[in-house]
């Protein structure tokens, strides 16, 4: 079992994969059923019959990772650069039989684009799990404040 | 170039049977006469009338950047208001959608309230107005309703201009691209279902438009999107079932011959679809028992028929395109020349497997959202265009691609699905209705 500290700094640990552009390592944070999952609406029960802005699986990450490795995306000409900062996360629950561990984290996240950005803040929620040693999440649930917006682009990941 | 306000043969000047003048994009002033002259003269689309279910239910959007409210009747009707209170101007109502309090419109800053058709119902101390000119003004008439609505099989469109085209001249049979969406429900009805994606453009609207049918630009726009997708799962198995994303994604990289042999029609008045003899989607996989419902409503050969029409997209010039097959449309709100919402809209089929709607619904969130690696790049093209058309040297944007005499004699008919004939069509109607509306009293 992880310690509360742990899973901190796991949550952490991820948004500075994603800040830092390591999105193999990031990827391989994520259990092989985990969901991406941001919603287009509060309090929005399911990604299956209703939008969201992202509802991805690991099939739909990876084709997002590697999109941003191809030399024509031409979106990513030149290359956004992003930034997370957050508030200190709170373990909010941990199951005793199933060592599931919901943690929320309040943020703020701008994305830049040359002469261009968008800052976004929300809350994040953290389903982490253990598996084979190492804590992996199986759910990452980011709630926007402005989720119904008109929004430009979001090109990478919150 | 400028002063196009006071010289209606120079707009006319910018538009070529094969290429448009750059300001069509650029100038805020052809914007503003677009807003005034070509987004008034036609039929816009304002919502549909599931959006508005009940007796009081509100629905409020921009038709040619004004602010107007939808808004079903006492007596069932839904009507299109100017979301403008009688009295000073405050919108009556705010938000995207709601129910009207006791069935009534009630002006946040003075309280009058309008009844659902807009007329005034009462005003606070109205002894005040006696003896003044009130009852002549326009104050008195209470909120504008726009008197030349539609509402077919659901698509509530409004025309702003007292005169023009009707309805039914100005779309024609472009129509059936709706009637096969409908016809698609087992129930025979749509209802807006899977919330609204709305997605800010910094460009030109008619760049939006054009590239609905523009077959060129998905082999190379969406190489890094769907040809990513597909190099992912070039090492399955050949009978692997694939998941609906890849089924959606897969072609949008379909080499030239086939978006040529799918085909482009060409309506009237700007309106036309790809995908004539397939398209896109025609490849999904069936769901359900969807067919066997379909069979049940509508007899084994009508359900075949209905199915058989895969529709790509179909474009309503100029505010609305659809896609049929599978239940999405976009619409476009103009901001300013360089500035668009575009929003997104999913349907249930009334009937059918929810299935269906879990189908639009990942469609849309793949393609159309602000988070769509699809439409990073489209979008991204677009504001290139904004950009780069600011440079001197060639002030003309190219439409040449299968321009051909059969064409000149007049466009409506069927052509090579990579032809641009699609734009072409588009601004022979934009040079036609951007003539200034005829007033109702004007006897030419």
């Amino acid at each position: 079992m992880s310690t509360d500290a742990d899973l901190v700094a796991f949550v952490y640990h991820e948004a500075r994969l994603l800040d830092e552009q390591r999105f193999d390592e990031w990827y391989d944070l994520y259990t092989e059923d985990a969901c991406y999952w941001m919603p287009l609406t509060r309090g929005q029960p399911d990604g299956m019959t209703h939008t969201s802005l992202m509802c991805e699986d690991k099939l739909l990450l990876r084709v997002r990772i590697e999109r941003l490795k191809n030399p024509h995306s031409f979106s990513q000409q030149p290359r956004s650069h992003a930034q997370h900062v957050l508030q200190a996360p709170q373990v909010e629950t941990v199951d005793a039989a199933t060592g599931l561990a919901i943690l929320r984290t309040p943020f703020f996240y701008m994305e830049s684009q040359m002469d261009e950005s968008v800052i976004l803040s929300g809350v994040v929620w953290h389903h982490l799990v253990h598996s084979e040693g190492h804590i992996r999440i199986q759910l990452k649930k980011i709630e926007l404040v402005n989720c119904d917006a008109a929004l430009p682009s979001i090109q990478l990941f919150l | 170039m400028s002063d196009y306000r006071n010289n209606p043969e120079k707009v006319q000047g910018l538009v070529h049977e094969d290429s448009v003048h750059r300001d069509v994009y650029l100038s805020p002033e052809i914007f503003t006469l677009e807003m005034q002259n070509l987004w008034r003269n036609t039929w816009i689309y304002v919502g549909h009338d599931s959006q508005v279910p009940a007796t009081g239910h509100f629905y409020t959007t921009t038709l040619a950047t004004q602010p107007v409210v939808m808004v079903r009747g006492e007596d069932g009707t839904v009507r299109v208001l100017m979301n403008r209170c009688a009295h000073k101007g405050a919108k009556l109502v705010s938000g995207h959608q709601g129910k009207c309090e006791a069935n009534l419109l009630r002006c946040p800053y003075h309280g009058w309230t309008f009844r659902l058709d807009g007329s005034i119902r009462s005003i606070p101390q109205k002894a005040g107005y006696d003896g003044t000119g009130f009852a002549e003004s326009s104050a008195a008439k209470g909120v504008v309703a726009i008197a030349n609505v539609r509402n077919y099989r659901g698509f509530v469109f409004a025309r702003l201009a007292e005169t023009g085209p009707s309805f039914e001249e100005y779309f024609g049979d472009s129509l059936s691209s709706i009637d096969n969406m409908v016809d698609r429900a087992p129930g025979g009805r749509l209802e807006v279902a899977g919330g609204t994606l709305r997605y800010l453009h910094d460009c030109n609207w008619k760049m939006f438009i054009e590239n609905l049918n523009d077959t060129m630009h998905p082999m190379v726009a969406h190489e890094s999107a769907a040809g990513t997708a597909k190099k992912l799962w070039a090492g399955q198995p050949e009978d692997a079932p694939k998941p609906m994303a890849i089924e959606q994604f897969l072609p949008f990289v379909n080499g030239y011959g086939f978006f040529d042999e799918m085909g482009v029609k060409l309506w009237e008045n700007g309106h036309s679809y790809s995908g004539v003899n397939f398209s896109i989607h025609s490849k999904y996989s069936s769901e359900g028992d969807y067919e066997a419902l379909m069979e049940q409503a509508y007899g084994a050969e009508r359900a075949r028929a209905i199915l058989g029409e895969v529709r790509h997209n179909t474009v309503y010039y100029p505010s609305l395109t659809i896609k049929g097959a599978i239940q999405a449309i976009r619409v476009a709100r103009p901001i300013a020349h360089d500035k668009t919402v575009i929003e997104s809209f999913t349907f249930r089929l009334v009937g059918a497997p929810e299935r269906l709607l879990e189908r639009t619904v990942l469609y849309t969130r793949l393609i159309n959202a602000p988070t769509s690696v699809v439409g990073h790049d489209d979008r991204h093209c677009y504001r290139a265009m904004q950009e780069g058309l600011a440079a001197d040297g060639n002030e003309w944007v190219s439409m040449h691609r299968n321009h051909g005499i059969a064409e000149r004699e007049g466009m409506a008919g069927v052509y090579n699905g990579l032809s641009e004939v699609s734009m072409r069509g588009q601004f022979r109607a934009w040079a036609r209705f951007m003539r200034p509306p005829k007033s109702a009293g004007d006897a030419s």
